[in-house]
């Protein structure tokens, strides 16, 4: 595979995964249980938002045919996008949205400090600035989630519910498609697998902090590799492509 | 002390253009004049992100989405420093936002018109942040310390939003008919409750006196009002937007534009719950303060937790 067009497909991977979350957190504005909060997830949105701007500007200009982010956030069918379906889950509650971010947040925080070393210099050099963003939303998710699972009956119960559901959508993190491993080879990424056990000791310290049992139990996960996608991105999409698809040509 | 004395002194400080702090003594009007204006300030900032927040997931592009997003966070941020601002007199926020919700303290009427095309995001920037601005740049000299400390920083962050708000509509008014036609529908529908912001005639608001005297308010309506019509007709002129109005004209004499007559109406219907989104507004508020309780809870009893073992370990 060239490695240009590989390239392309894990930008795309990267910054579809914190379009689709900035989206969801975007939703949340003025939804918020306090303002503090608002204040927080609002802010969330936007580092995540940013973060697929580059990537996606970045993957433009690596497939070569004149794309922009925008043309690829916005006018894409739903299959060409590569998020995990995790980020695509609705924010049913507080607690999902937070589990939500705190599983991500984990994730991100180990994928952008290896991909620091990558031998690709745009892409270690986003991943450097990303990092400082992920390492203060793990903060926040995960104190959150020791509060909640550490707060009332009722935050437990719903903070396992959370949990217990959004469980399945995590062993699509580890997999690796063709162009990862094209890529992990050349030591331009790494490879996803490597980065489970320390995301499971991760998760176990908060999870153990919290008072919440982890979910086990492996599940077979479609999602970015076969571009199949809950039913919920199509909602989403149908939403935030709406302008550019209902005035085409137009400049906003 | 006697207490004429106390307010003759109370008069000749704030005369004296000094700052009364919150552990000034004050009258128990002044008090109340400032909690019920602050707290108003900042129950705006915070209805005012719905009809923004509204557009939020339908935000064109990627850009635009970053700029309304942080212009919404900047606004909750604004809610923030005024709801602790008015904390300052003696008032906590959850009586702030019960009061709200029972319908005895209120928010700018403006954020009680829908939000209908992409254009009302300029037009709210551009009509709805200048008009408040211009009242908020006065009142960086308010006499209430912790208020215009919290005006200064909050000026600032608004000009950003006017500009923002202007570049939509600059946008838009120089894109493609369709788009045209949006940012004239939202003029047209900004305009009137834009003036409206200001309040009433000063001959007619009740509060504005007492307001002035003890320079918490620093310029009457009608004269902040004008500042705003002027400043802003030639700028929808420079778009090639028509503003609502058949009797606007230029008055050479005076120096200004002169407008017709305000809907007062139209005014006081939004002002006493009946405007287009009224319910809307408070029933988003109240169902989402209600469907947070648990968050709060939880947050509480955590935190109390904390505390006890923290104090048990201090022992041991």
């Amino acid at each position: 595979m060239d490695t240009n067009q590989a390239l392309f497909q894990y930008c795309l991977r990267l910054g579809d995964t914190n379009l689709i979350l900035g989206h969801r957190l975007a939703e949340m504005c003025s939804r918020a249980p306090f303002l503090e909060e608002d204040v927080a997830l609002t802010n969330f949105a936007l580092d995540h938002t940013g973060q697929a701007e580059a990537l996606l500007q970045y993957a433009g200009q690596l497939e070569g045919k004149g794309r922009t982010e925008d043309d690829l956030a916005y006018l894409r069918p739903e299959w060409e996008y590569r998020n995990m379906l995790l980020v695509e889950q609705p924010n049913t509650d507080f607690a999902y949205v937070i589990v939500r971010q705190w599983m991500l947040d984990t994730y991100q925080c180990l994928l952008y400090d290896q991909l620091r070393q990558s031998k690709d210099a745009v892409l270690a050099g986003m991943a450097t600035r990303f990092l400082k963003e992920a390492i203060y939303h793990y903060r926040h998710s995960s104190s959150w989630v020791e509060r909640l699972g550490q707060g009332t009956d009722e935050s437990q119960r719903r903070i396992r519910q959370a949990l217990d559901d959004l469980w399945k959508f995590t062993p699509e993190m580890f997999a690796a498609d063709t162009s990862e491993i094209a890529l992990a080879a050349l030591g331009i990424v790494p490879e996803s697998a490597d980065l489970l056990p320390q995301w499971t000791v991760n998760m176990a310290r908060v999870c153990d902090k919290a008072g919440l049992q982890m979910p086990s139990g492996d599940h077979a996960s479609a999602g970015i590799k076969s571009g199949r996608h809950t039913e919920h991105l199509g909602h989403l999409l149908a939403e935030m492509q709406y302008l550019q698809r209902a005035y085409p040509g137009a400049k906003w | 002390m006697e207490l004429q004395e106390k307010l003759d002194a109370f008069q000749q400080y704030i005369d004296a253009e000094e700052k009364i702090e919150p552990k000034d003594w004050m009258p128990d009007e002044y008090r109340r004049h400032c909690i019920r204006q602050i707290s108003q300030h900042a129950h705006s900032e915070v209805i005012g992100m719905q009809p923004e927040g509204n557009w939020i997931t339908r935000a064109p592009t990627l850009r635009a989405k970053k700029i309304l997003l942080a212009k919404i966070q900047d606004e909750g941020g604004h809610g923030l420093y005024l709801y602790s601002a008015a904390e300052t007199l003696g008032i906590s926020r959850d009586e702030m936002i019960r009061q709200l919700h029972e319908g005895k303290a209120k928010y700018s009427s403006v954020f009680n018109y829908p939000t209908l095309n992409w254009a009302d995001i300029g037009a709210i920037g551009w009509l709805v942040d200048g008009a408040a601005v211009t009242n908020q740049l006065s009142l960086r000299r308010t006499s209430y310390g912790p208020y215009s400390r919290a005006m200064l920083r909050i000026c600032n962050e608004e000009s950003f939003h006017q500009r923002q708000g202007y570049e939509i509509m600059t946008k838009m008014a120089n894109g493609t008919p369709e788009q045209r036609r949006m940012a004239q529908d939202a003029l047209d529908r900004w305009w009137w409750p834009a003036l409206m912001m200001f309040g009433p005639h000063d001959n007619n608001s009740p509060r504005t006196y007492n307001g002035i005297v003890w320079k918490i308010k620093r310029a009457g309506n009608d004269e902040l009002r004008q500042r705003f019509i002027d400043k802003t007709v030639p700028q929808a002129e420079f778009l090639g937007l028509k503003i609502p109005d058949p009797q606007l004209q230029w008055n050479e004499a005076t120096g200004h534009y002169e407008t017709g007559e305000i809907n007062w109406d139209e005014f006081h219907r939004v002002i006493s719950g009946d405007g287009p989104c009224n319910r809307q507004r408070m029933e988003h508020h109240k169902r989402v303060h209600e469907e947070g309780a648990w968050v709060r809870e939880a947050a509480e009893a955590f935190a109390r937790r904390r505390k006890a073992e923290n104090l048990t370990e201090a022992i041991a």
